[in-house]
């Protein structure tokens, strides 16, 4: 299972490499999407892909019964969207101001900051 | 200016139309639902504030913006406020005790014959129910507004 | 329970929602900007003084012991960066109230600028690893709304390289977190730096410190992934831009500072030499952007990345005296830039431009700007006895004592460039005669509006703390050295953290 989720990890990171590469703004944001899926699924896999119950300890108990998965990569990678899914929604808003301000959705006709 | 607007958001469909209408008041209690279980099952402020965002966008998408400010009473802004207020007093209480900052209280009270738990949490919760919310409507609203 | 350690986090998360909730009442707003930085200035020397005592001052949240809670936690190091937060804050919000546009103030400016305050001092205080990355993602996105706010073309066009490169940063740091997790299985700083000695795998060590160098050198603007500064920092409202050069920067380089010292200190002959490198090329490169432009912002835009070189060459020498050196020029860069950023301001203000060749004859009918001016470029050029003298002075010592001519070398050479720039500015603003088509009546009306005021107070208030760090800088690099021996000893810091209730 490691394996598997290491390849798609890895076509993952490529992918939104390649996207955030190209022109369009639009293709720009696809790319960051991606990327912040896949740094979440690598949070979720390098902690260990274990099946098991829920971390909560019974009224009374000191220990959990059994096997509990760990709670901790859960809570990241909850925390990890919920920031990218603010931090997409600004990046949406802004392509969309800069299409209406600029024009197109070129990339090359953004450099007038560059020098 | 204002009519033609109006008129390229609103859907024409009367499903849509008429199912919002009925769905609206379903998805904002099923959001009160998921906020009050949300301590030891899943649920919680973040998930009952997107839904009940989801509510009042779709009754965005079909009736428009404007009578969404209307039904909505207040503005995105307010809520975003109220939220972020309700968070930082449900840090305080702590202090009182001597305790380090955002320490959860509890205080536990009967109300006919059941007992009613009370907590910070269920501020803090509160709180970001009404944050989610309001940023979310802030955000549709404006894409909403500047799509001429 | 130490209420003085979350104060400045606390503070303008306070403030900021006050002003969310009187967003319709501009005046208000005011104030609370006003009064917010100036309590959390209030809070941070607070915090100093309870450091200097105690030596770390330690806060488990919510009752959670560590390593399993969220830790808050000061050295002087996070202690003397949350003064200055105040500082810088409290700067920008006096300035602000005279050079902000009411469109601007309308749209939430004064909430976001606390926002973005909140999320710098929270990066400062945290001990753990992902609440840096939440406090880093705060911040970051209250400056994207800070960058875009009046959506220029120039704006957007910068705000989408910012952006772009900011989250490709924070998505390798994400995953840098996620694989620091999965070897030592913590997150609290104290803890990682504690285990990971007993790690064997020393190769994926030095591929996580690599990582990590990457994700807080993109957010430093260290070369070679600096350009995103250059192309957005001058868009802005120039307040703006005055607390990014001044804090922003800063973060991602006391972010270096921390994982440099206290986590990744096993193999520092092959991740520092990494550090000295690239501190030279930034050093290089920045200069000499900043040598071909003539636009006052982006002059001092691409200086902000030169100097960047100096701080990271501190930390990348790694003796104390290099440390105290590089956080010196710390302080030091963030009053001088926020200073020259807000007189770029007020030139803008008396002509109507930023461009160097459609100004001039400043000096002659605004003296008083031109001294100003003059004070803060010569002491970022490093000229004596003003604070860039010492800073580069101690920087350049350091290198000399283990004998890194090289970079030392190109220190000095960079200060001379630097000093080219700043006059370039000096001759062509203030010095040379006003060309054709300037608007001359407008420089030289009488200004005596209480908007004029409040820019000059800011201005003035880092005028002063330059003055004050080069002639009675004393007690400052005391203060540092204690800073340096604490950054070269984690030891104290882990068993601060570690060592049970407070």
């Amino acid at each position: 299972m490691e394996h598997l989720m290491a390849y798609i990890i890895g076509i993952l990171f490529g992918s939104a490499v390649y996207m955030m590469l190209r022109r369009s703004i639009v293709k720009l944001v696809i790319g960051l999407m991606i990327l912040s899926n896949a740094a979440n699924l690598l949070i979720f896999t390098v902690a260990g892909m274990t099946r098991g119950a829920p971390p909560l300890i019974a009224e009374g108990a000191l220990m959990p019964e059994g096997a509990v998965a760990d709670p901790l990569p859960q809570a990241l990678v909850l925390t990890a969207i919920v920031i990218a899914f603010g931090v997409l929604a600004f990046a949406v808003v802004l392509i969309h101001r800069a299409y209406e301000v600029v024009g197109n959705d070129d990339l090359d006709q953004m450099k007038d900051t560059d020098t | 200016m204002t009519e033609v607007k109006a008129k390229v958001i609103k859907s024409n469909t009367v499903i849509l139309h008429t199912a919002s209408l009925f769905l609206l008041p379903l998805q904002l209690l099923f959001s009160m639902f998921l906020l009050l279980r949300g301590h030891d099952e899943p649920g919680g402020g973040f998930i009952a504030g997107l839904v009940a965002a989801g509510a009042f966008v779709l009754y965005l998408f079909a009736h428009g913006v404007d009578s969404t400010r209307k039904i909505l009473r207040v503005e995105p802004h307010d809520l975003i406020g109220a939220g972020l207020l309700f968070g930082v007093i449900s840090a305080l209480p702590a202090i009182f005790f001597g305790q380090a900052l955002l320490t959860a209280q509890w205080w536990s009270f009967y109300l006919v014959g059941t007992e009613v738990k009370l907590s910070t949490v269920l501020l803090f919760d509160l709180g970001v129910y009404l944050v989610v919310m309001g940023s979310i409507l802030t955000i549709v609203m404006s894409l909403n507004e500047a799509e001429e | 329970m130490r209420l003085e350690v979350i104060l400045p986090i606390f503070i303008p998360l306070i403030a900021g929602t006050l002003s969310v909730v009187v967003w319709r009442s501009t005046f208000y707003q005011r104030w609370i900007a006003v009064l917010g930085t100036a309590a959390l200035l209030a809070s941070g020397l607070w915090l100093l003084s309870a450091v200097r005592a105690e030596g770390h001052v330690v806060m488990q949240m919510g009752n959670w012991q560590a390593p399993f809670g969220i830790t808050i936690v000061a050295d002087t190091l996070s202690a003397v960066m949350a003064v200055l937060t105040g500082l810088m804050g409290l700067v920008v919000a006096i300035y602000s109230l005279g050079s902000i546009p009411a469109s601007h103030e309308r749209f939430g400016y004064y909430p976001l600028m606390h926002l973005l305050l909140a999320g710098v001092a929270g990066s400062f205080l945290t001990g753990d690893l992902f609440n840096l990355y939440v406090w880093f993602e705060v911040m970051l996105l209250a400056s994207f709304a800070l960058l875009t706010l009046g959506g220029e073309r120039a704006q957007m066009e910068g705000a989408i390289k910012y952006v772009t490169l900011n989250l490709f940063s924070s998505a390798i740091f994400l995953s840098s977190i996620g694989l620091m997790y999965g070897m030592v299985g913590t997150l609290n700083m104290a803890d990682i730096a504690d285990k990971l000695s007993e790690v064997e795998h020393t190769g994926m060590v030095n591929v996580l410190a690599v990582m990590f160098m990457v994700a807080f050198g993109i957010k430093a603007a260290a070369f070679p992934l600096f350009f995103w500064l250059p192309a957005s920092y001058h868009t802005p409202r120039v307040a703006v831009s005055a607390l990014f050069a001044g804090l922003l920067t800063k973060v991602g380089i006391y972010a270096l500072y921390r994982m440099f010292t206290l986590i990744f200190n096993g193999d520092v002959a092959y991740t520092h030499t990494i550090l000295l490198w690239s501190a030279g090329f930034t050093m290089v490169t920045g200069v000499l952007g900043a040598a071909a432009q003539f636009e006052f912002r982006r002059i001092l835009a691409f200086h902000s990345v030169s100097q960047i070189g100096y701080m990271i060459l501190g930390l990348a020498l790694y003796t104390p005296l290099a440390l105290i050196g590089g956080l010196f020029y710390v302080i030091h860069h963030s009053l001088v830039k926020t200073c020259l950023f807000l007189i770029s301001g007020l030139v803008y203000r008396l002509t109507g431009t930023y461009e160097l060749k459609e100004l001039g004859e400043v000096y002659r009918h605004r003296p008083g700007i031109a001294i100003l001016f003059l004070i803060a470029a010569l002491s970022l050029a490093g000229i004596p006895p003003l604070s860039g003298f010492f800073a580069k002075f101690i920087i350049v010592r350091a290198g000399l004592e283990i004998g890194a001519y090289t970079l030392t070398g190109i220190a000095l050479a960079v200060g001379l460039l630097t000093l080219f720039s700043m006059i370039k500015i000096w001759a062509e603003v203030f010095w040379k005669a006003a060309p054709e088509g300037m608007d001359m009546e407008r420089l030289k009306a009488p200004v005596n509006d209480s908007h004029g005021r409040f820019m000059l107070t800011g201005i003035g208030i880092l005028i002063a703390g330059i003055l004050l760090l080069g002639f009675w800088g004393q007690p400052v690099i005391e203060l540092f050295e204690v800073m340096a021996e604490q950054l070269m000893n984690p030891e104290g810091y882990i068993e601060a953290v570690l060592g049970g209730e407070q």
